[in-house]
């Protein structure tokens, strides 16, 4: 009796549908930038993509380490490959993960530091826009005012994607995800006051619009660089020539 | 000039280029990469009854440049900011002695905006003497995440670039364009982060910061300085042709711009060749907030006046027709703030 749980190319798929675009802030597996997976008896290599050949290298080289740890985490799998295609950067890139450099060991005089704090950036961005659509929702719903949001706690939240998605983006940055926490706070836990809240509320909307906005664009750019050459579209190519299940 | 519907208007295409991206101007594969970068936003963004095969696109010289802005674009002045690139490409990308060449045969028509690197040092700044005479500067273009030697990039106010922001003061060009939009390479932090400029427009009120293409990808951050500060702009090169593949998007963007920084501080800029004027005129006296977008209020024939040509005419000091002014004069930086500001 074997126990086929999941097949390996969907674990593999889930592993990489957990390492998001940073500045996106949605999985790289929907946008299209999962090009090929090619699993044999030694392991596993992945190739991925992205809308121009001068993307931020910075942003490039975080996904490319979080797709490579989030594939060792699969056990089973035999040795990891994950490289970049297309890039300005792709030989530097992929050598550095390859053997393990880290950020600033990959780039050497060009890196100043880890890339830990450009991160956390764009994870309270993500923060501030699923934060922006729950209030949106909130007050779409005639429950609640403007002025009374700095009251909403998660508690009020109906269950659904933008609340599971407002709960995933509090952990990352380190907020609490309890039922009387609330929603309407900045990026320390601190709550919003009453006279600021409409203000605030205006720039997680901006906020809100420039990231749905570069996901779009992202989204056509690659599009058109691959419209000759991927016939799949922005479905990754799988292939498995492993001898054993 | 356009003229729809009895209105007539003034444009001041704010960012032009003629480059050369020719395979015979090919430093390395950089440049290959960099002008297939561009194509593919202009085919993605285009409509496509005005797509350009590949060839004409790497080079089209002065002559298709003066039919596509003034024959048919209804540009009535064009501002050519300069993209030099000299890592990739021979003799740089932006092409300097015929973008100048053609601006002294046209000066009512053009203006040539030079570009700097503070990571030049003294000779650098002997050289940006030597431009402002020779070019007659009124405004420069700068790339703070170009790559330069082991750097790659530099801030707006570290030493070196407020040495040079002095010497303009000096030379007497106002107009700082600084590019922290796309495809032109980050590294540490984020290359397209505006916080510097929020630094030196605070310390240099006498010169003016134009943000090309309004911050993106990172509107948000843009938006929250410029409500701040008198003398930042943004300029809509890049954001433009959203009007016709995302009109929705593109009523977010100008919603926003409008809201936070206000009407008088927004720049009109087509990107040639990336985008060609004619249909982004057409398109934009033409656009209007969706109805089902109240969170924005509608574009007024005025505000269409002014960021198409009467803001960056005000910037430039050029002579607009009287026919084609508004009452109020544009681009006045004393003028009402926008509803963000204040925050």
């Amino acid at each position: 009796m074997t126990q086929t749980a999941v097949s390996v190319e969907a674990e593999v798929l889930a592993a990489l549908s957990t390492v998001l675009d940073p500045e996106l802030d949605e999985p790289v597996t929907e946008l299209g930038f999962v090009r090929s997976v090619a699993i044999d008896d030694e392991g596993v290599e992945v190739h991925l993509r992205l809308p121009t050949s001068f993307c931020a290298p910075n942003f490039a080289y975080l996904m490319v380490a979080d797709a490579y740890d989030a594939l060792s985490a699969v056990s089973g799998l035999g040795r990891v490959r994950v490289l970049l295609d297309d890039h300005h950067d792709s030989d530097k890139i992929n050598s550095g993960t390859a053997a393990g450099l880290g950020y600033v060991g990959t780039f050497g005089v060009e890196a100043e530091d880890s890339l830990d704090e450009l991160r956390r950036t764009f994870q309270r961005k993500a923060h501030l826009a699923a934060m922006e659509r729950c209030c949106r929702s909130a007050l779409a719903s005639g429950a609640w005012t403007v002025e009374e949001l700095p009251l909403l706690e998660l508690f009020d939240l109906p269950e659904g994607r933008l609340k599971s998605a407002l709960l995933r983006r509090r952990e990352a940055i380190g907020l609490p995800v309890h039922s009387h926490a609330r929603v309407m706070v900045d990026h320390e836990g601190n709550p919003v006051t009453r006279s600021d809240v409409a203000l605030r509320l205006r720039l997680a909307t901006t906020t809100r619009v420039s990231i749905e906005g570069n996901a779009h664009f992202c989204r056509g750019l690659l599009a058109t660089r691959y419209a000759g050459v991927d016939p799949a579209g922005s479905a990754p190519v799988v292939t498995n020539t492993r001898s054993h299940p | 000039m356009y003229e729809k519907d009895g209105e007539k208007y003034y444009v001041v295409d704010g960012h032009v280029h003629i480059w050369d991206g020719r395979e015979s101007n090919h430093k390395n594969v950089h440049g290959k990469q960099f002008i297939d970068c561009f194509y593919d936003y202009h085919k993605n963004l285009s409509p496509e009854e005005v797509v350009w095969d590949y060839d004409t696109y790497t080079y089209y010289g002065a002559e298709r440049f003066m039919k596509d802005l003034f024959g048919e674009g209804y540009v009535d002045h064009a501002i050519f900011q300069a993209t030099l690139l000299s890592d990739f490409y021979r003799t740089g990308f932006g092409q300097t002695d015929e973008a100048f060449g053609l601006t002294r045969q046209h000066p009512d028509k053009l203006t040539y905006n030079h570009a700097y690197d503070p990571r030049n040092g003294e000779a650098g700044l002997e050289q940006l003497r030597r431009d402002a005479e020779r070019f007659g500067l009124k405004g420069v273009k700068l790339y703070t995440a170009e790559w330069h030697g082991d750097s790659r990039g530099y801030k707006l106010d570290e030493p070196w670039s407020r040495r040079y922001l002095e010497e303009c003061l000096e030379l007497g060009i106002r107009n700082i364009h600084v590019h922290k939009g796309p495809t032109i390479r980050p590294l540490d932090r984020d290359a397209f982060d505006v916080a510097d400029i929020d630094k030196v427009a605070t310390d240099y009120l006498d010169l003016n910061f134009v943000v090309e293409h309004v911050g993106l990808p990172r509107l948000e951050d843009f938006c929250w300085i410029a409500t701040q500060e008198s003398n930042v702009y943004g300029g809509l090169a890049v954001a433009m042709p959203f009007i016709h593949s995302r009109p929705r998007y593109f009523a977010q963007i100008i919603g926003e711009l409008l809201y936070w920084i206000g009407e008088d501080k927004i720049l009109f800029g087509s990107d040639y060749a990336l985008w060609t004027p004619k249909w982004l005129v057409e398109k934009f006296v033409d656009f209007q907030i969706p109805e089902d977008m109240p969170e924005y209020p509608a574009i007024t024939t005025d505000q269409k006046k002014k960021i198409l040509g009467l803001n960056a005419a005000a910037l430039y000091d050029l002579d607009v027709p009287r026919h084609l002014r508004l009452p109020t004069q544009a681009g006045d930086a004393d003028a009402e703030v926008a509803a963000g500001a204040g925050a």
